[in-house]
């Protein structure tokens, strides 16, 4: 355990120079979701029943569970990079821990994303999104919000060594931008149709976003919505819980294993 | 079966689906050799390779690496080497520094800080040490692949055709740190597409094709395999046939004619025949020479041979 500890911290350690290497891509990583929020908040905003202010508070929770579930792309493209790089093969020759390498990675993209989380929340509070709940509701938003990231982050890992190709990962990661689309981040489910909107309620994503809105205080949990949005913190360490039971180890599995 | 081989090798097999890519390889080098894995492409190098640094898991056969089992004890294997090649890289998104400081940490090196400025230094890296990896040349990118695999002197190094498409200085500078890692006692197994480098650097050669060892030995014993060339060019094309039956006497090989070039050549295992008897001979029997030449063999030579016999 503490050789994975000590090789997980030296992989976090690679992982946060990288960015520091280039800062760049991290910008514009950040600038999606804020566009994002402008274009939708007073773009869609003015055509819903909703006020535009009222529609904006429900979009910013929204936005960031979106773009924690882009840690399945950010992950994907990573691992396959390094693979078709030959820089997981050569860690993979060395006499270090088998789950350091994706450990690392995972961990990095969570501190990463708690970074680029502030320049966006900043936004937020800019076009009227507040937090109307205590601190330690706010404080329980974000952890919860992080652990999400810290999940789909593995799932992504594991399609990228599955996937092993940096070009093939960023198509088929370009395509998860739908996944948000299917849940209640963007729009209230009320509206859908019957099985559609049992679909979007069983979306993780939208037992994530009711959690925040309900932790942010920007809007109550709705009654008769699936299980997991009607109880939305349970809901969420669930989804949780379950996505890291399955994809983490599979990860870990499949970076020991190589090809063969 | 304790080893005193550094890599040992019985039987070992791959498959990839319908591919038969290893079907038997045997391979044993000594400690602190140089051993030169050459083949065609597609022979089955880079699987075997693959195969004994364990990145990938045999299908048959057995394998012992630094005398530890490589399917039962792949730890300890990787405790004992270091590879470097086409495939095993270094992070691109790092500089030449973080990058050796990485390996350092990962290898528990005490003080990563000064082992990295150290190999920086040996390999011609230090001006460019603070920049990412990915703007390395092709010879710069493979200087520092080189340096990470040393950061902890390896008893095995692995190197898959180190030096494919670097300029000279380049080369030479791997070449000298390979042979500088030998004399401290590191073994090293190399593939390579250049039969010269092989030719510099290896003590033994494995020549590997279809997914077997097709022959060994050290390069002149390879070399004496297949004989040195004799040609003789005459001056009028009648005395081809003559000038064929003199050089048949003396080597014992098929002539071949090249009718345009009014030439006859054979191949000779007799390491006695010197040109001025080859020479005198041919001038005895009255034929009118314009040219003679006795041309040992080159690795090239070999490799072609070699592989064009097992082909047939």
């Amino acid at each position: 355990m503490s050789m994975l500890a000590y090789d997980g911290t030296a992989m976090l350690g690679r992982q946060l120079r990288r960015v520091r290497n280039n800062p760049g891509l991290l910008v514009l990583t950040q600038t999606m979701p804020i566009t994002m929020l402008l274009f939708f908040g007073y773009v869609f905003g003015s055509a819903l029943a909703m006020p535009g202010e009222e529609y904006r508070s429900f979009l910013v929770p929204g936005l960031l569970v979106a773009t924690a579930a882009n840690g399945i792309m950010t992950g994907m493209f990573q691992a396959a990079q390094d693979v078709h790089r030959g820089v997981t093969d050569r860690l993979r020759t060395l006499p270090i821990s088998r789950a350091a390498v994706p450990l690392g990675q995972a961990v990095a993209d969570v501190a990463v994303t708690a970074a680029g989380m502030v320049p966006f929340l900043l936004v937020g509070l800019a076009v009227g999104w507040r937090i109307e709940g205590s601190a330690l509701q706010a404080v329980g938003a974000t952890g919860l919000l992080l652990l999400f990231r810290f999940a789909t982050t593995w799932i992504g890992i594991f399609l990228g060594l599955l996937t092993r190709n940096e070009e093939a990962a960023g198509q088929l990661g370009g395509a998860t931008f739908i996944l948000p689309l299917l849940s209640n981040a963007y729009i209230p489910t009320e509206g859908l149709p019957g099985w559609l909107r049992t679909l979007a309620e069983w979306n993780p994503i939208s037992a994530v976003t009711t959690a925040l809105r309900d932790l942010f205080g920007n809007a109550p949990v709705l009654e008769g919505a699936a299980w997991p949005v009607a109880h939305p913190i349970a809901g969420s360490l669930l989804w949780c819980a379950v996505l890291l039971a399955v994809f983490a180890p599979l990860a870990v599995r499949r970076y020991g294993r190589g090809e063969g | 079966m304790t080893s005193t081989y550094a890599v040992l090798s019985e039987g070992l097999e791959k498959r990839f689906g319908e591919v038969h890519a290893l079907r038997g390889l045997d391979l044993a080098v000594a400690p602190g050799t140089v051993c030169g894995i050459l083949g065609p492409n597609g022979a089955g190098k880079t699987t075997a390779v693959r195969l004994l640094t364990t990145l990938l898991r045999p299908d048959g056969g057995s394998a012992r690496v630094a005398g530890h089992d490589l399917v039962r004890e792949p730890e300890a294997v990787r405790r004992s080497i270091a590879v470097t090649g086409q495939y095993a890289s270094v992070d691109g998104g790092l500089t030449g520094r973080q990058n050796l400081r990485l390996f350092a940490r990962l290898h528990r090196v005490r003080g990563p800080a000064e082992r990295a400025a150290e190999l920086l230094d040996r390999f011609g890296l230090t001006e460019s040490a603070d920049r990412p990896a990915s703007t390395y040349s092709g010879g710069m990118h493979r200087r520092l692949d080189l340096a990470a695999s040393l950061i902890r002197r390896p008893e095995i190094l692995f190197l898959d055709e180190p030096t494919t498409g670097l300029d000279p200085a380049s080369r030479n500078l791997i070449w000298d740190a390979v042979r500088d890692l030998t004399a401290d006692g590191t073994t090293v197994l190399l593939t390579t597409q250049y039969l010269e480098e092989a030719d510099q650097l290896a003590h033994d050669i494995a020549l590997v094709d279809k997914g077997r060892v097709a022959h060994t030995g050290s390069p002149s014993q390879l070399k004496s395999l297949i004989g040195a060339h004799v040609e003789i060019v005459v001056a009028d094309p009648d005395f081809l046939v003559k000038a064929a039956g003199v050089l048949d006497q003396l080597t014992g090989g098929e002539p071949s004619f090249d009718h345009d070039r009014r030439s006859v050549g054979a191949v000779t295992r007799d390491t006695t025949l010197t040109l001025p008897r080859l020479v005198r001979e041919l001038d005895a029997a009255g034929v009118p020479l314009l040219d003679a030449s006795i041309r040992p063999p080159t690795l090239d030579d070999v490799f072609l041979r070699l592989t064009k016999e097992s082909a047939a």
